[in-house]
């Protein structure tokens, strides 16, 4: 449960803070991007589906959502798989802003955070 | 966060299971047992189990079951009507009635009434003792108890992920998962278990998958709203108005009277239609001129939840819509995802094989957490053999591990006794049931944590034993249908039969586990909690 990278070594040495207590931070700050940023992720990917799916609205929204808790999945593995901390938070923010912007020119986000 | 891929995701495997798993297993075994929900549900009401109802065609018992509502219904604005079927040999009889001014409405099912009814003649069978038999497994398997319900489906659709995250992660740190399910080292401590939890899960495997996506999907438009609010400008309604079809809102009543057409006849109408048989009928504003029939199609001819359905004027008999007869791509795939879920499609071979797996599921979640236990009692060995005591986590999850999964065979246990032994007559009957389910299992999870221990383990163990399996004696003598009538006389109902046979290898089962696990030799009982082959844990 240790780390051993020297660039994290140097980080431990600037912050002032013990291994131990840098592992949980990083686990911590993982587990609230998997939870929570993870599930505005596939919130937003659902809705930019079924706004933009090739078929009937109601066919569009089903299979969006049906997809949903794989695209969630998918995200939360990649949050505890990537380098650190700070890279996955930026993975999940970054195509979030995105595909809120697209929603927000498409006219379809006001209507879902109302 | 880790060195490699590999180890990350065996570490996410670890914690998303770890921190989700007791109120997994509870999920797992309550739905396991819902799978057979009906029969406990008839278990549990021994007062049926002589009143075998008499054989009748759904269209004559459309007949006699009108001619009874018409009598005994007075003034109901809705009729409700199960027709006898495969797995029910009685009709079930409902209906609701406005609530009198000045009198206080009673939740959302209001002035609701239902009895069941012998097919051939109408008349009412004796009247069971209150229970809510099956029915509250498969409530408590979604909703939880003691909250309210969207609490519980919330609390239990969060666990679902975790546990959906868990398993997918699992697949990918194995390494060689073939291999691994003709793998089993017994007798072995830490490897045994790992093997154990292996099998179960792997073995299974595509129905744990499939269980877990699906009871997500089951309740996907409450966990994951967003696709239909953003696609109709955060009108869910009209989504589902056009997602779901037919679901014809309540007409108003005309307020002049006119008589109900029959409704065999139309029953013969759909199931020529259909090729298969009417199992639900239901009747709004009976007596009125704008009364209106519709029939739903039994399940069990294809997988999909969704069965189609007719509706009919309730005075001249014309057809007015049908529905759900081609469902678009989509919808299909959604309503055969619930379909396997519920698993109604399935004949009783199916039903089986999906319980055995069900319980391969629970096996595969306590094998999960007691392996974590042994593997960190092994990291703290060395503290341990100094005279230290286990780490607060290492504690908690042993105790909450004979809470859980030694637990619940009892609370299991202590309700279906509670069925039998508490007074028929007996005030709330139902809710006394349910209070010894949950008292039984406090009791045992809060005596786990004074003393989490091997002994304890046992002693738990052979507690859910004796419960489970002296129900079909305690049957003997609180019942007229215990196994010598039911089995050996052949009388049954067979499913009665059949319960106290389940019930038995369970309790045998969990018997067998408590007697493997006799004292050790007060040397090497220091060192692993159990070790315990793989089989018994089929039965916790």
């Amino acid at each position: 449960m240790t780390m051993h990278a020297p660039a994290v070594l140097e980080k431990i040495a600037c912050l002032r803070l013990s291994a131990g207590a840098l592992y949980r931070l990083g686990v911590a700050a993982r587990s609230v991007a998997a939870i929570v940023g993870g599930y505005v992720l596939a919130a937003l990917v659902t809705m930019l589906l079924s706004v933009s799916l090739p078929m009937a609205r109601s066919e569009a929204v089903m299979t969006a959502t049906l997809l949903s808790f794989a695209i969630y999945t998918c995200v939360v593995m990649w949050v505890f798989a990537t380098r650190s901390a700070l890279r996955a938070w930026l993975g999940l923010l970054i195509p979030a802003a995105v595909i809120a912007a697209i929603l927000q020119s498409m006219d379809a986000l006001s209507w879902s955070l109302a | 966060m880790k060195e490699g891929f590999r180890q990350s995701m065996a570490w996410l495997h670890t914690w998303s299971g770890l921190l989700v798993c007791w109120i997994l297993l509870l999920v797992f075994c309550a739905g396991t047992a819902s799978y057979y929900r009906n029969e406990i549900t008839l278990w549990m009401q021994p007062e049926l189990h002589g009143a075998a109802a008499s054989q009748a065609s759904t269209e004559e018992a459309a007949k006699v079951a009108q001619k009874a509502m018409e009598e005994r219904a007075t003034g109901a604005t809705r009729w409700f009507i199960s027709l006898p079927g495969e797995r029910n040999p009685a009709m079930q009889l409902g209906w609701s009635k406005p609530s009198q001014p000045g009198e206080k409405k009673r939740g959302r099912r209001g002035n609701f009434h239902s009895e069941k009814a012998d097919p051939a003649t109408g008349e009412v069978l004796s009247k069971p003792r209150e229970t809510r038999g099956g029915e509250f497994l498969y409530r408590l398997h979604f909703d939880l108890h003691y909250m309210s319900a969207i609490w519980g489906r919330w609390i239990v659709g969060f666990c679902a992920m975790f546990m959906f995250v868990s398993i997918i992660s699992g697949i990918v740190t194995h390494k060689r998962i073939f291999k691994d399910l003709f793998t089993f080292r017994p007798k072995k401590g830490q490897r045994s278990w790992l093997d154990a939890h292996n099998v179960t899960a792997v073995l299974a495997l595509p129905y744990h998958i499939m269980i877990t996506y699906t009871g997500l999907v089951t309740l996907m438009f409450l966990y994951m709203p967003s696709g239909a609010t953003a696609a109709y400008k955060g009108d869910q309604d009209a989504f589902f108005a056009e997602a779901f079809p037919g679901r014809s809102g309540d007409s108003k009543p005309a307020g002049v009277a006119a008589p109900l057409t029959p409704i065999a006849p139309l029953v013969r109408q759909a199931e020529q239609h259909w090729g298969g048989k009417v199992e639900r009928i239901s009747v709004n504003h009976p007596g009125d001129a704008n009364a209106t029939i519709s029939l739903t199609r039994a399940g069990g001819r294809d997988m999909s939840s969704k069965q189609p359905s007719m509706e009919f004027d309730g005075v001249s008999g014309k057809l007015l819509s049908t529905d759900g007869n081609a469902q678009p791509g989509a919808a299909a795939t959604q309503g055969v995802m619930v379909g396997l879920h519920v698993a109604h499609f399935g004949g009783p071979l199916l039903r089986a094989l999906f319980f055995l797996s069900g319980l391969a599921g629970c096996a595969m979640v306590a094998t999960g957490a007691l392996l974590w236990a042994v593997k960190t009692r092994q990291k703290q060995a060395k503290a341990l053999a100094a005279g230290k005591r286990a780490s607060f986590g290492l504690r908690l999850v042993e105790a909450l591990n004979i809470g859980a999964i030694a637990g619940i065979p009892i609370a299991f246990g202590a309700y279906f006794w509670a069925n039998r032994l508490l007074p028929v007559a007996l005030e709330e009957r139902s809710k006394e049931e349910i209070a010894c389910f949950f008292g039984a299992w406090a009791l045992a999870a809060i005596i786990a944590q004074l003393r989490p221990s091997r002994a304890m383990w046992r002693m738990q163990l052979a507690v859910g034993a004796f419960l489970l399996a002296a129900l079909p004696v305690l049957n003997v003598f609180t019942t007229n249908s215990h196994l010598g009538v039911t089995l050996f006389l052949g009388r049954g109902p067979a499913a009665v039969a059949a319960f106290d046979l389940v019930v038995l290898a369970l309790g045998l089962g969990l018997a067998y586990a408590a007697f493997k696990l006799k004292p050790l030799p007060v040397k090497a009982a220091k060192s692993t909690p159990a070790a315990k082959p793989a089989t018994t844990m089929e039965a916790a």
